[in-house]
Formats: structure tokens, C-alpha cells, sequence
């Protein structure tokens, strides 16, 4: 069998467990988000990650970015509001994304240097 | 238009096949731009891919839903892709262990920054309520922001909007941002970029490191699943002491 379609179904297999999981404990999380959790635990718990499952994954993340265009395309249903109210939005957005990398990764960096040395492997 | 060719068209619009076609020869030209210009940060595949579809859709006077009836199966992969992000991660895991508290510290100032400050600036300059309870959550991934838009009074959709022009703004503007504040290690790098901009901040990550890939998934899946927590108990701490 194509080991793209064995780690595909591993994939869909964990979002369903992760899906049916969220429903039945009540979860305010997305499924998707639990199956990552299951998978992350399972992976962990094998010491290893097969190869068709990498070969899925890997395929999926390395064009993410297709992934949101369809959701993208949205904004022509918002034009009129998005045009009225450009200015808070386009500022809001730019500002506080910039914001939040620079605060991120600076916070990051400066509790790194506390514990643990730079590693140069 | 001749009439057999009118009714082909028709034909072709109402079913999957165009808006999918559409979706994904446009993310082709937007990525053929994007390898042209040798991965620049400017030149991002997502934005360019989304005004092709739009001016496609506009000429062509198809609206959202239909086009979504085809594009619906590539929106679908998030899912799986989502999950697949446990394998950098499991990769990475050592590293991930090790670096335990900035992950925690950064995860939790970046994402209250991110929110609060979207907040305040839309507010400040007069956003109304349901853009400004559909702007809090857009430094979460599109689909989770959706859920969080619509708890919280706003609209889900236009939280979906918002979330992807954040990840572009981010994928954009990160690289500048990081080297102003002088970043350079790859999983400090990589975990702003995906606690910011989370999906699309992911793959741009990816495409420069693959240690910075892992990183920012890492940030991107807690990001998500921080706030769909976060969000229903501030929406529940303000009810109840405001």
C-alpha cells in the first residue's frame, strides 16, 4: 500500500478519536487540536515516528499555507464593514501581531537563558 | 457567450470541480511567485492566492458559498494537518522538554499581548463590538478563531478573515521583527512566528528552518488550544465582575 495513504488514515484516525473525545467529555476544544494531543502522546509513548506517517504529515506542513486560502477568500463577504472600518482593523492587526512576535520571542530568549545553554548540535 | 458554452458554464460553476480548480491553480501561480522571488518574506503565496481566487470570483459573478462548496475539501485538510503537527513535535521533544518555561513564559505574554492589544487599538479607534469580539482571537488559527469569535458575541467568518491576514501580516513582517530585536536562535524564532501568526506564520517557519517549523507548531498548537480555554473563562471573568 502507498505509504502516503497509510499516514493519511493514521491522521484522519486521530482526528476522529480526538473529535469523538472532545464531544463526550465536553471539551471546549477543537477536535483536530485533541488529536494532535493523542498522536503527540502516542508518538511519544513508541519512542518513534513511522515513516508513511511522516511522509503525511510532513506533505500536509510543508503547503499549510494552501490550506487557507478557501477561508481567506471570505473577506469578499465582509468588503462593506471591512470598508467602513479599515482603519481600526488594518491597525489593530499590524500592531498587535508585530507586537506579539517581538514580545514572544523576546520573553522566549530571556527565560531560555536561564535554564538551559544554548546548544550548538 | 453561445448558449452550449453558457450552459457548460453554468454546469461547471455549480459543482465542486471550479471552486477547488480555482483554489488550487491559484495557489500554483501564488507559489510560483513566491519561489521566484526566492522565499521573500514580501512575496507570500497566501495573499496572492486569495486576490487571484477573489478577482476570479468577482468576474465571473460567483459568490462565497458556491466557491466554498469546491474549496471545502482543501479548508477539510486543516484538520488532518493539525494533527500531523505531533510529528515535528515528537521530533523535537528533547528540546521541547528542556525548553519547558520560555515555551510556557512566551506562550502566555505573547498570546495575552496579542489579544489585549488587537483589543485595544480597534477599540481606541472605534471599531464596533462585533469586529472588535471577532479581532480577539486572531493570532489563533482560522478554524479554532471561529469557535472562540462566536462565543464571545462576534462573527465567525470575519474571525476566519481576520486570523489569515494576521498570518500573513506575521509571516510578512516577522522576519524584520525578529532581527530588530535581535533574535536569532531557531526555536525562539520559529515559536513567536507561530504563537503571532499562527498557520500560515508555521509554514513560513518551515520554509526557512525546519527547527524553526517545529518550533513554531509547538506554538501554534498550544496557542490553540490555550485559548479555547482562555477565552470562554475571561469572557466568564468579566461577566461576572463587570
Amino acid at each position: 500500500m502507498s505509504p502516503f495513504l497509510a499516514g493519511a488514515t493514521w491522521l484522519l484516525v486521530f482526528q476522529f478519536v480526538g473529535e469523538v473525545v472532545v464531544r463526550l467529555a465536553g471539551l471546549p476544544l477543537p477536535g483536530p487540536v485533541a488529536g494532535m494531543a493523542l498522536l503527540l502522546a502516542a508518538l511519544l509513548v513508541r519512542g518513534r515516528v513511522a515513516l508513511p506517517l511522516a511522509a503525511a504529515a510532513d506533505g500536509l506542513a510543508k503547503h499549510l499555507s494552501l490550506l487557507f486560502v478557501p477561508a481567506g477568500v471570505g473577506v469578499i463577504m465582509y468588503a462593506r464593514r471591512l470598508a467602513d472600518e479599515w482603519v481600526p482593523i488594518a491597525v489593530a492587526l499590524v500592531v498587535s501581531t508585530v507586537l506579539a512576535i517581538a514580545v514572544a520571542a523576546l520573553v522566549f530568549r530571556w527565560l531560555a537563558r536561564g535554564t538551559a545553554p544554548a546548544d550548538e548540535s | 457567450m453561445s448558449e452550449p458554452i453558457f450552459a457548460l458554464w453554468v454546469y461547471l460553476a455549480a459543482t465542486p470541480l471550479a471552486g477547488l480548480t480555482v483554489t488550487l491553480a491559484a495557489y500554483m501561480a501564488g507559489f510560483a511567485i513566491y519561489e521566484r522571488a526566492r522565499f521573500h518574506p514580501l512575496a507570500n503565496p497566501v495573499p496572492i492566492a486569495v486576490a487571484i481566487v477573489v478577482v476570479v470570483l468577482a468576474a465571473t459573478h460567483t459568490d462565497y458559498r458556491t466557491y466554498f462548496d469546491g474549496a471545502q475539501f482543501v479548508h477539510f485538510l486543516l484538520g488532518p494537518a493539525v494533527v500531523g503537527l505531533a510529528v515535528p513535535l515528537a521530533r523535537e521533544w528533547p528540546r521541547v522538554r528542556r525548553l519547558a518555561l520560555p515555551i510556557a513564559g512566551a506562550l502566555l505574554a505573547g498570546s495575552a499581548v496579542a489579544a489585549l492589544s488587537a483589543l485595544g487599538i480597534a477599540w481606541a479607534l472605534g471599531a464596533s463590538p462585533g469586529t472588535l469580539a471577532s479581532i480577539a482571537p486572531k493570532s489563533v488559527t482560522a478554524p479554532i478563531a471561529m469557535g472562540i469569535a462566536e462565543s464571545i458575541g462576534g462573527v465567525p467568518a470575519l474571525a476566519a478573515v481576520f486570523a489569515v491576514t494576521t498570518g500573513v501580516v506575521g509571516a510578512v513582517t516577522g522576519k524584520y521583527v525578529l532581527d530588530a530585536c535581535r533574535v536569532t536562535d531557531w526555536p525562539a524564532r520559529g515559536f513567536a512566528l507561530g504563537l503571532a501568526a499562527h498557520g500560515i506564520g508555521t509554514a513560513r517557519a518551515f520554509q526557512v528552518s525546519g527547527e524553526a517549523g517545529a518550533f513554531a507548531g509547538l506554538a501554534f498548537a498550544l496557542h490553540g488550544l490555550f485559548a479555547a480555554l482562555a477565552f470562554p473563562l475571561a469572557r466568564w471573568l468579566v461577566q461576572s465582575f463587570l
